[in-house]
């Protein structure tokens, strides 16, 4: 394929209207798998410059949609149309000959190889001789026109999850793409990177490319969608509603079918003693940089504290440091125990329930069942253990009752954990976690990647283990949960606590400043706080 | 609300009129994976009557031959359960390591260090001689245990603490378990300088049905041993530790998702060397039950490479302990109808085939898969 098509100044006028047809049209799509209609006589337009929100629940059809008109999927019905032509894709092949690429969100990119051989993967060119250089200069042109910042020579595997979005969106407009499908980019991105991905997005529509953004994120959506179309269970229930003309609460209930309380009700608890208690806690990282820099930290019973960090600021190896999986230097008190450096089987026995930032590759057992990965954290404990076997039938009952209780849907307990959807995957989680009844529940992400049915559900659990007197840390990159639910909050960067606060009385602008690097300082409201700079 | 994401639809064959789809199933169901595991078997055997055909065998004659040389009467089934007694013993030894995704192709070696060892209870001798085999014959067999759990440990300890390959380990410990018989039936125990030791007393042999053709006549030349009870109760015991004990859970967790396994709060280093011991020590039991039921002395070669064969009847079992027992007799009757059948080469074509067929047959377990008539255009309101 041809390199970067230097698209002749904007001669696409921005939304076409008028005569003019949309640069992608889909017709009665209909899209069935085993047991469920994905895609049920949709009907979706994209006009040329503008940026179309596809919002909905996980499970909604959204990127089935979308793979049908990547060529990843063949609809079982219905009709795609580009520039008004009728069109049948293949494969993703296709869908890119006519002019149309999909960002995943899952990145498929090869992690030893350089930014620009992953750009130039699956293309005949260069043909023989691989002369890069003239490449990785054709690559940082083309980046440095979209705000792209990265460097092409770089290796995958040394870049931020940011900068590897970064090269997905290179790969797409390196091939010519003017319609690019966006799958939940902003799903792993800070709240910075975001802002950057924003203005990226804006210059290209500025070029007459139009962009399919698919999210459900209320708040991204408004911030950047020119059309809105939502659906919900495979069908379309507002088809291209301009964005300035709907709010919040209209939105959600549209993608929901019924009205959500997005801010929650936190009953007034007064804290118990201190279950939770870090006296300088230094740790390590995986690539052997200190990731921890003496952090002290107390959490009492019936608390919620909040660890608001931009990624990649030591609140990972934290959690990690708390639940036993990572060695430290310094003292971890739980309910009075010493148990740094113990195993991890430790601290699980002294009721640390764990909600892991990672859910398949750390939280569940993908080719185990439901019921294997349900007594994950019980199977050694009456009613369960009996003896040294397991009383298979009490660990069924087990299973099918936080399966009915925490609302999981598969269809039985016996289904394997990796054909779970990850708002169900993260339900069986909590199941597992909260039931266990834990003094002291780690929950890193919770809510990540979740519908706003499912944020609302998760919320709410974690409120009612407040309530029921366990201590809760919180580490969250979504500022706005970590602010709805704690009760205090203390920012990290750099693997340091820089700042803490009463959640009431938090300056948001504040925490922004601190969790990126900022004294804190520059903010205009300087709240009664106590920056905590070690 | 929400259902389960299917799989990406794959497609074959571009050129055709027809295509094949392959999507992911959402569900097994339970009768799907025995089935196929029948219908390989089945394809194999086409597979291979079209090779015999073309070499100008009749396959049916060849396959009449198979059967009636290996299940044909009484007593050939009888020789057909002894081939297949280490071959249970060892596939459970492969079967309990894979699970773990421990990839423990050292069974062979653990055999033959299960069988010195219970070869030295009586050699060395370890216990008085005279002892009766009520006494001796447990001692053997714990000896055949540890034996092998010993070989175990080896690449187990390696694994679990300096992150060795166990596939590298197991198989050059194979190799020096090889040598090590040889040293022994060469050297300290030879009988007068032949590669084997002298004939065990009687005292030290498993019983055999045709122990009792003074009472039962019916029951005169079955060779089948002990041994062969010993291994149906070894499959129900690793049955029972892998589907119903706590320890199971822990090895299909760690099997399955390590990292899982860790946040479980399982401790995988140990686990490493104890499911390494025990798989060894399956092994050796093997050992000790061809010395002690079959060849009554130690020599070199004794054993046709079962613990390599078990590495096949373990995945034909898909690493399910009671499963393995059907599938070493299987092989046991391709072991024996080998020693019938000219070239010798045959059976271990249709045991190639056999597997393969298998493998090949596990696309189906994942995705269901179609034939569709290919369109050229979506059908659809125009």
């Amino acid at each position: 394929m041809r390199g970067p098509t230097q698209p002749t100044a904007p001669t696409t006028p921005a939304v076409g209207g008028g005569g003019s047809p949309p640069a992608v049209e889909l017709r009665g799509i209909v899209k069935r798998f085993p047991g469920v209609v994905a895609n049920d006589g949709v009907d979706f337009d994209l006009r040329a410059g503008e940026v179309h929100a596809l919002l909905g629940e996980n499970g909604a059809g959204k990127s089935t949609l979308m793979n049908i008109l990547d060529g990843l999927y063949q609809p079982d019905a219905g009709e795609i149309r580009v520039d008004g032509r009728p069109v049948t894709f293949r494969s993703p092949r296709d869908a890119i000959a006519a002019g149309l690429g999909m960002v995943h969100q899952h990145f498929t990119l090869v992690a030893s190889q350089t930014v620009t051989e992953n750009i130039l993967i699956g293309l005949d060119r260069p043909r023989f001789r691989l002369d890069l250089r003239r490449f990785d200069d054709e690559v940082a042109a083309l980046a440095e026109r979209h705000g792209l910042r990265v460097d092409p020579r770089a290796k995958v595997w040394q870049l931020s999850v940011g900068e590897q979005q970064r090269v997905e969106i290179l790969k797409v407009l390196y091939r010519g793409a003017r319609v690019l499908i966006m799958d939940e980019p902003t799903a792993v991105l800070a709240p910075l990177e975001i802002e950057d991905l924003f203005a990226t997005l804006r210059s290209m529509t500025a070029e007459g490319r139009s962009i399919v953004f698919i999210s459900h994120k209320l708040g991204e959506v408004l911030a950047i969608a020119d059309r809105i179309t939502v659906m919900r269970r495979g069908r379309v229930t507002a088809a291209g509603i301009p964005g300035g003309s709907v709010d919040r609460g209209e939105l959600a209930t549209l993608m929901v079918g019924r009205e959500v309380l997005e801010s929650i009700e936190r009953v007034p608890v007064s804290p118990g003693r201190t279950i939770l208690a870090l006296e300088g806690v230094e740790a390590d990282g995986d690539k052997g940089i200190q990731a921890l820099r003496g952090v002290s930290i107390e959490v009492r019973a019936g608390e919620i504290v909040g660890i608001a960090a931009v990624a990649g600021n030591g609140q990972s190896e934290l959690a990690e440091v708390i639940t036993g999986l990572r060695s430290c230097r310094g003292r971890v008190f739980v309910d009075g125990e010493d148990v740094a450096n113990r195993s991890v089987g430790r601290t699980i026995d002294r009721g640390v329930a764990h909600v892991p930032e990672d859910r398949t590759g750390v939280g569940t057992a993908p080719n185990l069942s439901l019921v294997d990965n349900l007594i994950m954290k019980r199977y050694r404990a009456a009613p369960i253990a009996r003896g040294w076997s397991i009383d298979m039938g009490a660990a069924r009952g087990v299973a099918a009752r936080l399966k009915d209780g925490y609302d999981i849907a598969a269809p039985t307990v016996d289904t394997q954990a990796r054909l779970l959807s990850g708002g169900n995957l993260q339900r069986l989680i909590l199941a597992r976690e909260i039931e266990s009844q834990p003094q002291l529940l780690v929950a890193v992400q919770p809510t990540r990647g979740l519908d706003v049915g499912a944020i609302e559900s998760a919320h709410r659990l974690l409120l009612e283990r407040r309530a029921a007197g366990a201590a809760i840390l919180l580490i969250s990159e979504d500022l706005d949960e970590v602010l709805a639910l704690s009760d205090r909050v203390a920012v990290m960067y750099e693997g340091r606590i820089v700042g803490r606060f009463e959640a009431v009385e938090a300056d948001v602008a504040r925490i922004g400043l601190l969790m990126t690097g900022g004294t804190g300082e520059e903010a205009q409201s300087a709240g009664p706080t106590e920056g905590d700079a070690r | 609300m929400s259902h389960p994401t299917a799989g990406p639809t794959r497609r074959a064959f571009r050129d055709l009129p027809f295509e094949l789809r392959l999507e992911a199933r959402m569900e097994t169901p339970r009768w799907l994976s025995p089935a196929l595991t029948v219908g390989a078997i089945v394809v194999a055997l086409l597979i291979s009557a079209v090779i015999l055909a073309v070499v100008g065998a009749d396959p049916i004659r060849v396959y009449v031959h198979i059967v009636r040389s290996s299940l044909g009467s009484v007593g050939v089934i009888s020789d057909t359960l002894v081939k297949a007694t280490p071959l249970i013993l060892t596939g459970l030894a492969c079967a309990l390591a894979f699970r773990m995704r421990l990839w423990n192709i050292g069974a062979e070696g653990q055999l033959l260090l299960g069988a010195w060892a219970a070869s030295a209870v009586v050699l060395v001798p370890l216990v008085p001689e005279g002892t009766p085999g009520i006494v001796i014959l447990p001692i053997m067999g714990v000896a055949g245990f540890l034996g092998g759990a010993a070989w175990g440990l080896v690449p187990g300890v390696l694994r679990a603490r300096f992150g060795v390959n166990e596939i590298i380990a197991t198989l050059m410990l194979n190799s020096m378990a090889f040598f090590w018989i040889q040293y022994w039936v060469f050297g300290p125990w030879t009988e007068g300088g032949f590669q084997l030791t002298k004939q065990f007393p009687v005292e030290t042999w498993l019983p055999r049905l045709s122990d009792f053709a003074e009472t039962y006549p019916v029951l005169g030349g079955l060779t089948i041993h002990a041994g062969f009870l010993l291994a149906l109760a070894a499959a129900g015991v690793v049955w029972f530790i892998v589907e119903r004990s706590a320890w199971g859970y822990e090895i299909r967790l760690i099997g399955d998702n390590q990292r899982a396994a860790r946040y479980a709060g399982i401790r995988i280093t140990r686990n490493v060397i104890l499911v390494f011991a025990v798989s060894g020590g399956l092994a050796g039991l093997a050992g000790m039950s061809e010395v002690a039921g079959v060849v009554h002395r130690l020599q070199d070669n004794f054993s046709p490479g079962y613990g390599y064969t078990a590495i096949i009847v373990a995945y034909l079992a898909k690493f399910h302990p009671l499963r393995v027992v059907p599938v070493a007799i299987l092989f046991g009757a391709l072991i024996l109808a080998g020693r019938e059948i000219q070239p010798s080469g045959v059976p271990a074509m249709i045991q190639g085939t056999i597997l393969f067929c298998l493998i090949a047959s596990e696309v189906f377990l994942r995705y269901r898969v179609s034939v569709v008539r290919r369109e050229t255009r979506p059908v659809g309101p125009t």
